[in-house]
């Protein structure tokens, strides 16, 4: 049922990386199936930021593991970008190797050439690491990990980067610096970025456009730019914009 | 694991009581030996002499050579088949519903009969001898491991995919850090099963070794000659307990955050 193939060819750079989801299915033990995406896709064009909103349970996750290629097992079909893009993904969890330092953790993710020799000085002092880089992720705490887990995605340079809920459970200090801190990196890097979240607000912030995701079973109900320049995405203005879109969708933004 | 706990415990608090629990069993041997007063039960002192008197023949340590390479060979081998089948088992279930009989089938045949049949089949060979050790062995192991395998956290599998790590990477970095713990309970327990049955092989069809000079010794019924190879025995793989397996399990724990490990 799989269906991911590279589009594209020469003289067509930079691609788009496009998303179809006829069908997902998930079968419990007992061997029920319920259908959690049906019927919908987008595309992100190259050096993007795209959030994916929706509620909880409504399949976010889900489509991030088809399109990282984690779940194969559905109908549709997931086109990467020619030449084949560089992934990186920033999941829920830190996921680090616990027998591995900071630093290890993050230049294994590197390609073996690259992964002894390449500086990361200064991605380690972006991201306030560079003390850190000897220790043990299991004695960091968890605000500390999700940094290294950001390190580790921006460290391959990725070209296509997924983030899935990479902030919640952040007080919001650490998190409001760690947005700042993937802006920085995502306009210094020319990289596509789609962040799946619940939070309307920090999508709203962050995006250049907004997909919403509702529905048993989901799909795409709003496709919304955010107009505003990110300097302006504060007070008045973005409360403005945030006002407009739940007017439009209250289901999904409310949620 | 509850070893691992008291290696952080400071030095001098457990030394004594380890002294004296060493000189209490001395004491013990000695009093018994002496109540029963027969040559069938020799203590201490006679145990010791006949020990000297072999080290310096030389006959001691060239049997307890022997004896260890056997342990050494047999112990890889098992280690090495028993990981691999217990991987593959733990991971596939098809291969699992495959194996699994054969699997109790080894862990319940009797050491005597492999051995008996591997030397019968195979001829009187250390070639023999180190199999029958390798396959009384390697169904712990395979269960030990299978264990290991299905606890395998797929989270971390798959941030190894979306990363792209190399089959080598992923098996250094992933994989086997995680059946570290696994590896080690099934040495642990294969060391200890594995030289009570070199014994026995080297009893029934080898002419060297520590298992044929106690079988020696029976014939001539020498009990403090049995009691010394078997104390010598003891005392090897106690160094390597201490010498090898502890600090290696201490090195390779060091990530955990227990101050315990790290302070030692």
């Amino acid at each position: 049922m799989k269906h991911i193939s590279i589009a594209g060819g020469p003289g067509q750079r930079p691609g788009r990386l496009k998303v179809r989801i006829d069908s997902k299915t998930f079968r419990s033990a007992e061997g029920t199936a319920a259908e959690v995406l049906r019927d919908f896709s987008f595309e992100l064009r190259p050096e993007t930021f795209t959030c994916l909103i929706g509620p909880s349970g409504c399949g976010k996750t889900t489509t991030l593991r088809l399109i990282l290629g984690l779940d194969q097992d559905f109908a549709g079909e997931i086109e990467l970008p020619s030449p084949p893009p560089r992934l990186a993904a920033v999941f829920q969890e830190p996921r680090l190797l616990p027998w591995r330092t900071v630093e290890q953790n993050v230049r294994l993710a590197l390609p073996p050439a690259a992964g002894r020799t390449v500086d990361l000085d200064g991605l380690f002092a972006t991201l306030g690491l560079q003390d850190l880089r000897g220790r043990y992720p299991e004695e960091l705490s968890l605000g500390l990990a999700r940094r290294v887990a950001l390190a580790r995605a921006f460290a391959v340079m990725p070209d296509i980067l997924l983030l899935d809920e990479p902030f919640v459970s952040l007080d919001e200090h650490t998190a409001d610096r760690l947005r700042a801190l993937l802006l920085e990196l995502w306009r210094t890097q020319a990289t596509t970025v789609l962040m799946v979240t619940h939070n309307v607000r920090e999508a709203a912030r962050l995006a250049d456009r907004l997909l919403l995701m509702n529905g048993h079973p989901a799909r795409i109900v709003g496709d919304v730019p955010v107009p505003l320049a990110r300097a302006a995405r504060q007070g008045e203005e973005l409360r403005r914009f945030l006002d407009e879109l739940t007017r439009a969708h209250p289901e999904t933004v409310l949620a | 694991m509850d070893r691992q706990s008291d290696i952080g415990r400071p030095r001098d608090s457990r030394a004594p009581l380890r002294l004296l629990s060493i000189l209490a069993f001395l004491a013990l041997w000695a009093g018994a030996a002496a109540l029963a007063a027969s040559p069938e039960v020799p203590g201490p002192v006679q145990v010791f002499g006949f020990l000297v008197k072999e080290a310096a023949s030389g006959e001691l340590f060239y049997h307890l050579t022997v004896t260890l390479a056997r342990v050494a060979a047999a112990f890889l081998i098992a280690m090495f088949i028993g990981t691999a089948i217990g991987v593959v088992m733990g991971q596939s279930r098809n291969a699992d519903r495959l194996l699994d009989p054969w699997v109790i089938l080894l862990l319940n045949l009797p050491a005597l009969v492999v051995i008996v049949l591997c030397y019968i089949w195979i001829g009187l060979t250390e070639a023999a001898a180190v199999t029958a050790v390798a396959i009384n062995k390697i169904p712990n192991v395979v269960v030990t491991l299978r264990e290991g395998a299905r606890a395998l956290d797929p989270k971390l599998t798959e941030m190894a995919r979306v990363f792209r790590f190399s089959r080598g990477r992923m098996l250094r970095h992933v994989v086997l850090p995680q059946l570290l713990p696994f590896i080690a309970a099934a040495g642990r327990s294969g060391l200890a099963l594995i030289w009570k049955i070199v014994l026995v092989v080297e009893l029934l069809g080898r002419s060297n070794g520590v298992g044929f000079q106690i079988h020696l010794y029976f014939q001539l019924f020498d009990v403090a000659a049995i009691l010394g190879y078997a104390l010598a025995f003891v005392c090897v793989m106690l160094l390597i307990e201490f010498l090898a397996v502890q600090p290696l399990e201490t090195h390779l724990n060091r990530w955990r955050p227990r101050a315990a490990s790290r302070a030692a």
